[in-house]
């Protein structure tokens, strides 16, 4: 039984939008897709270039880095080298999603069907947004941190605050807990404590940086040799926030702010390949199911599918175009492989997934989006059929040996090397350094010691010694970066740079530096 | 359920904050920029932006993450020949498609930072730290121009400026005034006429009396006129002198057999670059132009630049056509008057203490700046002696430069406009 399509031109009107968009969430009912509400916002290309320049935060604090990013998008857009993305869409309770004006009306029920139903579904299921973002009080959140940062603006100068944050943004990528599950942020409670938190911080870290010894302490050498922190702590941002001796209690407000915020990103960092999976195959399959009804005409589906196979473009290695694996394609091909493997499993599927083959795949899938990140998720369903289809194939760059080594192709032999070579490359553990606050010295210079735990003899990149330097700004006092490779020290660096020979004596008269 | 709101009107330019705080942090490297584009251009095409690149390393923002080196293992797609086990030599220079993955990582900063300036920002640089002198002036005189504003309420004033409400809430309130007593005497009859006709009915005397007095005081009360004269309440409005910013620009030429096309560029360029910087600061510019070779000639634009003549050279016949012009069409109480004269130093050699002299007596008390460039490479003439004996006599408000190619305009133009402290 064929319906009337609900549309033949490519003009989008506010009742044709408001039409798909009833009938996709129809469809996404009936599989049950458990969103938050839907508010699709319709903007134009100007301000998809305001919303992208602020990282897809609906609003920031203002910041030259993001006057940067919005120059850069506008050059590349108008001289047209990139088309803006069809859509951004955030993670909050209504699911904001923004429509571009310039979009036909097919690309219009492509985004609808890809954000307001596909990421709001996964923003709602997954279990790291479920943990670590709060999707209801994000928006009140950034209004708090906007209105703060101006006041800190107003009371210190513009200067100040922009300092403060180049430095805070240097490091936020380590301004997260990566294990411990963050208390809700609620602007509202943000507000009321914030005054009671600056006096009580304030408090505590003149208690922990008190010079007159008590007399318990006297001859008790002990406790002045043990480090502080007792354990090594992965939060730069925070131990910066609660024990940075001399930043003043406005300063560490704004610490926390990036914190905060970085940690909001935190979980979109770790899932970026099952997120736009989800979405790329839920458009697929909902905009299909339109087309099977006939409520979509042959030329709108000819448009959808021509931007869905750009969209899922992976360029060979050797392609000039190449720019590491496209995170919709690899996602998208397993959505799709799972699908395969519960309705028609081969002996192949049957042997590596016992568990799924043959099943229901709805259940399946929605399994596989709530309980996984990146990383878990292809160590789990990352199929040989996948991986024959897109030909992966892994290489070794050792800087001891003359020659790179191909250790594993798409054979027999190494499905199971190259998933698991997979996974850990979307580890963040492994894609950033790990680089931890190690010591205190509490009695002598009041230097920071952070130690990095060298993974594979990686090194740090060039612009170490640049974070070292906000690093520094932050502290006050000298930092010093050890790299670690199994417990031996291989490279230091030292925040103010000192010359190599005078490493030695130098520490051995320490002195203050109140710079 | 779904809403769908349209947000197009909203506020767009929501980064334009974000932007102006990028170009302020990297002044340096813009100015630098726009120096650099404004001695590439040609002067005509100063009203456009520009394309301002900067070093990626000086913008990059810093964060930890991996170098070059280690043991790296990647995953890659596409893979056409290669079987496990095999060993491939280390591609060169991050050629071909291995490296690529950490290529985008640790190359990403080497590119150029590129982006465009509009051109108002582009002026905007190109004019900083330049400024007009004695811009003072036009706070103080041309004040004949006034703007009337308004300014609250008065008791006097035209039928057409009546504030009717204000005039009928004051008429209220000298109603309310008038008649408050009366009104409250009436108040206490009627109840007591109330009293009298319940208690004592056929009490007819002081029924009647009250009466009479109720409708005494009625009329009394319907005597308090409605309106009355001094209710009128008056929009007022009053004149504010409007400080002038008419500006009128002088620029006057050589055109003798002496100049080339290549000078006249030159000058053309550097008029141009002062009319830009005129703009600026003013609502309302009118420019003069005016050529000379032994006789001058007021002309437009188009003929002031392109036509050819040939001949001697006599400046003063310029400097007195200059002077006619202001007395007649731009008196100086008005006008905000800025001149600039371009000429390769070639004059009739008795003409010059002449030329001195009427700068001195009769045009110098009246103009803002005057600005003279010689553009030669050769040695000065006796004109530019005796300039600089004006520059002298009004060192604040002349200045002379020399030219020597299209690469001097610029900085000339800022050394003869750059803010200097005022002593």
């Amino acid at each position: 039984m064929k319906r009337q399509p609900i549309s033949t031109g490519s003009e989008w009107t506010f009742d044709l939008i408001r039409q798909y968009d009833r009938e996709i969430g129809r469809i996404a009912e009936r599989y049950a897709l458990d969103t938050y509400p839907n508010q699709i916002e319709v903007i134009t290309a100007e301000q998809m270039m305001d919303a992208y320049a602020s990282v897809g935060m609906p609003l920031g604090y203002h910041h030259w880095s993001y006057g940067k990013q919005f120059l850069h998008t506008e050059k590349h857009y108008k001289r047209g080298q990139m088309g803006l993305a069809y859509e951004i869409v955030i993670n909050s309770d209504p699911c904001i999603a923004y429509l571009m004006e310039e979009n036909t009306m097919c690309m219009q029920a492509l985004v609808i069907a890809h954000a307001s139903y596909g990421h709001n579904s996964f923003f709602k299921g997954n279990y790291l947004f479920r943990t670590w973002t709060d999707a209801s009080s994000i928006i009140d959140y950034l209004v708090f941190a906007k209105q703060y940062i101006m006041q800190c603006e107003e009371r210190h100068g513009i200067d100040a605050v922009e300092d403060l944050l180049d430095s805070c943004h240097a490091l936020m990528n380590y301004g997260v807990d990566r294990y411990k599950r963050p208390y809700p942020i609620s602007a509202e409670e943000e507000r009321r404590r914030q005054k009671d938190r600056e006096e009580h911080l304030q408090r505590q870290i003149n208690d922990l940086w008190r010079t007159i010894p008590k007399g318990a302490d006297k001859g008790d050498g002990q406790a002045g040799n043990q480090r502080f922190p007792a354990e090594p702590q992965e939060n730069i941002l925070y131990f910066i926030e609660k024990h940075a001796p001399l930043l003043e209690p406005w300063k560490r407000e704004v610490v926390r702010i990036v914190r905060k915020i970085a940690q909001y990103f935190y979980p979109q960092r770790q899932t970026q390949v099952m997120n736009e999976g989800w979405a790329t195959f839920w458009h697929y399959t909902l905009l299909n199911d339109l087309y099977d009804e006939g409520l979509v005409t042959d030329g709108f589906m000819m448009e959808f599918l021509q931007s869905h196979t750009s969209v899922i473009y992976q360029p060979g290695f050797d392609s000039p175009y190449y720019s590491g694996i496209n995170p919709y394609t690899l996602g998208f091909a397993m959505y799709q492989d799972i699908r395969r493997i519960c309705e028609n499993p081969t002996e192949e599927d049957k042997r590596w997934f016992p568990d799924i083959a043959g099943s229901d795949w709805l259940t399946t899938v929605k399994f596989a989006m709530n309980n996984f990140k990146d990383e878990s998720f292809i160590l789990q369903f990352l199929s040989p059929k996948v991986i024959r289809d897109l030909k992966l194939f892994s290489i070794l760059d050792d800087d001891r040996k003359d020659e790179l080594l191909v250790p594993a192709i798409h054979d027999e032999s190494g499905y199971h090397t190259i998933r698991e070579l997979l996974a850990a490359q979307y580890n963040l553990g492994n894609r950033e350094p790990n680089v931890q606050v190690w010591n205190v010295d509490r009695r002598g210079d009041r230097s920071l010691t952070l130690r990095h735990m060298q993974h594979d003899r990686k090194p740090l990149g060039a612009s170490t010694d640049e974070v070292l330097k906000h690093l520094h700004r932050l502290w006050g006092f000298d930092v010093h970066l050890q790299s670690m490779q199994d417990d031996k020290l291989v490279n230091t660096h030292h925040m103010p740079p000192r010359a190599s020979n005078e490493a030695e004596t130098d520490s051995r008269f320490p002195g203050m530096n109140f710079a | 359920m779904s809403y769908v709101i349209d947000r197009r009107l909203n506020g767009k330019n929501k980064s334009t904050v974000n932007r102006q705080r990028f170009l302020q942090r990297y002044r340096g490297h813009i100015k630098k920029a726009v120096e650099e584009a404004v001695g590439r251009r040609s002067i005509t095409d100063m009203e456009h932006g520009e394309q301002i690149s900067i070093p990626g390393r000086d913008i990059d923002e810093p964060v930890l993450h991996h170098g070059r080196g280690g043991r790296q293992t990647i995953v890659h797609p596409g893979n056409k020949e290669f079987v496990a086990g095999e060993r491939i030599p280390r591609p060169q220079g991050g050629g071909g498609g291995q490296g690529a993955g950490q290529a985008s990582n640790s190359g990403e900063g080497m590119d150029d930072f590129v982006f465009q300036i509009t051109q108002e920002e582009f002026l905007d640089f190109m004019f900083q730290d330049l400024e007009l002198p004695n811009l003072v002036k036009r706070h103080l005189t041309g004040t004949d121009t006034f703007k009337t504003v308004r300014a609250g309420i008065a008791n006097e004033g035209n039928p057409s400026r009546i504030n009717i409400v204000r005039t009928l809430r004051s008429a209220h309130a000298r109603r309310i005034a008038l008649s408050g007593s009366s009104r409250a005497q009436l108040r206490a009859l009627k109840a007591e006429l109330e009293r009298l006709r319940l208690e004592e009915p056929h009490n007819f005397g002081d029924i009647k009396a009250a009466e009479e007095e109720i409708e005494r005081l009625k009329a009394r009360i319907n005597r308090v006129p409605f309106l009355d004269t001094f209710d009128l309440k008056y929009n007022l409005l009053v004149k504010h002198p409007n400080p002038s910013s008419k500006a009128v620009m002088f620029c006057l030429m050589d055109v003798s057999g002496s100049m080339t096309q290549s000078t006249k560029d030159i000058a053309k360029r550097f008029f141009i670059l002062l009319y830009l910087f005129l703009k600026r600061n003013y609502d309302k510019i009118d420019v003069v132009f005016i050529r000379h070779h032994t006789s001058a000639k007021e002309v437009d634009e188009e003929e002031f630049f392109y036509s050819r003549e040939t001949g001697g050279t006599i400046v003063s016949s310029a400097l007195k056509m200059m002077q006619e012009i202001m007395a007649e069409r731009y008196p100086a109480n008005e006008w905000n008057i800025y001149a600039a004269q371009a000429s390769d130093g070639d004059n009739w050699n008795d003409d010059s203490p002449l030329c001195r002299d009427i700068l001195i007596n009769q045009i110098m008390p009246f103009v803002q700046y005057f600005t003279y460039v010689e553009i030669t490479p050769r040695e000065h003439q006796a004109l530019w002696y005796e300039y600089n004996q004006v520059a002298e006599a009004f060192s604040d408000a002349f200045a002379q430069q020399q030219l020597v190619s299209a690469a001097d305009i610029y900085p000339v133009f800022r050394q003869l406009f750059q803010r200097r402290m005022t002593s």
